[in-house]
């Protein structure tokens, strides 16, 4: 570029930029630091602005978005505060793989260093829970550095990334170059096509498998549809079990016969037998993550293992596997199916017989049993009746983090990808009502529910405002037992069920709460009322918070207590007080 | 994110875990741009990796490149691991791992060098005794005075640490060191 030609302010070429990549909603909280970009969002209409009530919220907002649309999602904060309040949803996206860019404005660059008002190294803080982040220094240099961002948000593994933008840059005068002029940049160019001759080791490996298991994870997701498709496929064509972690619900359906339900540590029994016992396992998107391993020298351990991933970073990080493949899921599934059709007329099929008996007797074991009650909702039966009374719409559930969320994970069937939202790798309460909305924006006439427990929804609950100005309709479902239920289970099983601070005395009137921010309350306390209850929700054309009371000394099971192997699980039916007291020795009170 | 010093989870190569910990140079190649060398080190401090030595300097003006030199130590799963993981930083473009190629190309070791700038007492019996030992050395005296010297003095880390630990009873005053540059020997580049 030279000349006057496509000279613009560099809050112009903000806007600009962000439309060369297709943004159309952008969530954000306006400051000081950032008022020439609002000035611009405002002499504008291709973006719409969302705003927020906590740049916490726009976090999780923009995570919702991006997880439900594949895109990638847009915030916008201030400096100094606006820019911390943003960290906690830059590490949620960091461990969940979201493609977030996230734009922050700065003190004028003469300002930098000086403790300015609302200064804050923003990228030094945001550098370890980022891919990358930048500080701009040259208006000239800005639109390159934004393409940037977009590209490193979603290529490789995606994550978040920040743009840090001084004011007096905003203000300055420069040349827009387009995301086509942009010359690519050497570095960080990962690897999509996986190798061949690795992917037809898997598959020479899984042809002799006779006790098989595919693990599946949230890069199925990520990878996009084609890579749901190709997964399939592929456990059509195998016919091996499938599980999957929290994150990759939906990849599989919940309906396929060969699902075993999620794994982990609040696994089914069948899912974490089969990958006990198994002697090949094919991990799909997924890391090997404490809460799906247990103890890691207990691990499946007979196995030979086939991992795909994208980030060669994860490849034998926490367990060794015997073929890596790095690549893109879906390229690699592609593959993958495509070497196996070849392959199709030599595999015997009656040698997985067995290993399906074995399953259908651990499937029998109906690990997810609960006893019902006729008085008390019971926690699960809620979310199964809240699933059987939406699962012909078009649904989007999101969640907070605790019991709720594990229920929701094991009782909600997702058919689907991009249909759930959790954060798995965080586990940030407050992240579920923020995603829902951000979830509500990109996808209108859907019905969006959060999922929520009595004490994660207090965290970012200032967003019904936000969902009122909007008129997005989304649905908080609260699970409320009056307790942080998840601590107050570990304090059940790890410390003589003293309940240091897991009660919440002063619980908030949330039919009340709803209405004084404009929304619809509705209460239920009786199994009987709440189908009736759940209709009203779904059809109210506003935000609603469902006050579900439910019983509130149930626990999650099964559970893998930490530090244990998988065929050590409680059981629901097996966890008496005693074995509840006993599940956990010193040592695996130590872990988390 | 100690998973490293945990047992592997695959029962197949529980025999790998003893695996002791090694010294390796590696050399990163990355964009010589602000905040670069933050990111690197906060890699290791987050991840809990050693760093015995770490150099970094601009090696090409014109593509912007610097090249960062790091003495770490660990098993070569926590080895691998560190590769990987500096590979995935944006402005990273190469990693190699010095001590893995030379043991490839029949070296015992790359090529490290290190620079060391030593002060020293010198006066009486001592000052000769110092002058003939750094001259044995070859360390230079780059500036003195009728009581002290200043050396330089180039080579392997080994090397200087000996010349350190025989100046320490002559009058050691104060050593600065540059920390290791290497590179593999043949011809090929990294
Ligand atoms: C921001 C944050 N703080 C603390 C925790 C630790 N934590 C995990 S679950 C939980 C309790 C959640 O209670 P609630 O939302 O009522 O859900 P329930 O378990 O009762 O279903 C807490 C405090 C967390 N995950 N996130
Ligand atoms: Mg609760």
């Amino acid at each position: 570029m030279s000349g006057t030609e496509n000279q613009m302010t560099g809050a112009e070429i903000v806007l600009q930029a962000l439309k060369d990549n297709g943004v159309e909603h952008i969530f954000g909280y306006p400051g000081g630091a950032v008022l020439p970009i609002y000035d611009e969002i405002f002499q504008q209409e291709d973006i719409q602005h969302i705003l927020v009530r906590h740049e916490q919220g726009a976090g999780h907002m923009a995570e919702g978005y991006a997880r439900s649309t594949g895109k990638v999602g847009v915030m916008l904060v201030t400096s100094g505060p606006g820019a911390t309040n943003a960290v906690t949803p830059l590490q949620d996206a960091l461990m969940d793989s979201i493609p977030l860019v996230c734009i922050s404005g700065q003190v004028p660059t003469s300002l930098i260093g000086s403790d300015a008002f609302q200064e804050c190294d923003t990228v030094g803080i945001t550098r370890p829970c980022t891919k990358h982040n930048w500080l701009v220094r040259d208006v000239n240099e800005l639109a390159r550095v934004i393409h940037e961002a977009f590209r490193v948000a979603q290529s490789g593994r995606p994550g978040p990334v920040v743009v840090d933008i001084p004011k007096d840059i905003q203000f300055a005068t420069g040349a827009y170059t387009p995301p086509s002029a942009v010359p690519t940049q050497k570095s960080y160019q990962p690897k999509t096509q996986g190798d061949l001759k690795k992917i037809e080791e898997a598959v020479a490996l899984m042809k002799s498998a006779r006790q098989p298991v595919i693990y599946s994870g949230g890069g199925v997701i990520n990878s996009g549809p084609q890579a749901a498709h190709f997964l399939r496929e592929l456990v059509e064509l195998t016919d091996f079990p499938i599980t999957s972690t929290l994150m990759g619900l939906g990849a599989y359906p919940a309906s396929g016969k060969n699902w075993l339900g999620m794994l982990g540590m609040h696994g089914t029994y069948e899912a974490n037998l089969a990958m006990h016992d198994c002697d090949v396992m094919i991990c799909i998107g997924a890391r090997f993550d404490d809460r799906i391993t247990g103890r890691l020298n207990a691990f499946s351990p007979n196995s030979k293992k086939i991992h795909i991933d994208i980030d060669p970073s994860s490849i034998n990080k926490n367990v060794r596997v015997d073929v890596p493949i790095i690549g893109d899921v879906a390229a690699v599934l592609e593959d993958m199916v495509r070497l196996w059709r070849a392959a199709a007329k030599t595999v015997d099929r009656t040698r997985l017989e067995d290993w399906w008996k074995s399953i259908t007797k651990w499937r029998a074991r109906n690990s997810l049993a609960y006893t019902p009650s006729a008085d008390v909702i019971m926690p699960q039966y809620a979310i199964q009746r809240l699933y059987e009374l939406t699962k012909d719409r078009d649904t989007y559930i999101t969640t907070e983090v605790g019991q709720h969320q594990m229920w929701a994970a094991q009782f909600f069937g997702f058919e689907e990808p991009n249909r759930w939202m959790t954060s798995g790798g965080l586990g940030t309460m407050g992240y579920g009502f923020p995603a829902a909305v951000g979830v509500q924006v990109a996808h209108p006439d859907s019905l969006v529910i959060d999922i929520a427990g009595d004490a994660s929804i207090q965290m970012c609950i200032q967003e019904m405002s936000c969902a009122v100005q909007y008129g997005l309709p989304v649905k908080i479902f609260i699970l409320n037992n009056q307790y942080m239920g998840m601590v107050r289970q570990w304090q059940q099983l790890l410390h003589g069920n003293r309940l240091s601070h897991s009660y919440t005395e002063a619980m908030p009137d949330f039919v009340k709460l709803a209405e004084a921010y404009g929304g619809v309350g509705i209460r239920c306390e009786k199994p009987g009322e709440l189908d009736e209850a759940i209709k009203q929700m779904i059809d109210t054309p506003a935000p609603v918070i469902f006050d579900c009371r439910v019983a509130n000394l149930a626990n999650c099971f099964p559970m893998i207590p930490s530090g244990k192997a998988h065929n050590e699980m409680l059981l629901p039916d097996e966890a008496t007080d005693e074995a509840v007291a006993n599940a956990i020795d010193a040592k695996g009170r130590q872990l988390v | 994110m100690n998973a490293h010093l945990q047992p592997t989870g695959s029962a197949y190569f529980i025999a790998k875990e003893t695996e002791l910990a090694e010294t390796h140079t590696l050399s990163v190649l990355v964009d010589n741009e602000p905040g670069v060398l933050a990111r690197v080190i906060g890699l290791f401090s987050g991840r809990g990796y050693n760093i015995e030595s770490l150099t970094v300097s601009e090696t090409e003006h014109e593509a912007h490149l610097s090249r960062i030199t790091i003495v770490t130590r660990g098993t070569p799963h926590v080895l691998e691991q560190i590769k990987n993981q500096l590979e995935r930083l944006v402005p990273v473009h190469r990693v190699v791992d010095l001590t893995v190629r030379a043991a490839g190309l029949g070296h015992e070791r790359p090529i490290e060098r290190e620079l060391a700038l030593v002060k020293v007492h010198g006066s009486g019996e001592h000052r000769v005794e110092a002058l003939r030992l750094a001259d044995a050395f070859r360390a230079s005296v780059i500036d003195a005075n009728i009581d002290h010297f200043v050396f330089e003095i180039t080579g392997k880390p080994s090397k200087i640490e000996q010349f350190i630990a025989i100046m320490k009873p002559l009058g050691l005053i104060e050593v600065c060191r540059t920390g290791i540059a290497a590179m593999n020997r043949g011809p090929q580049g990294m």
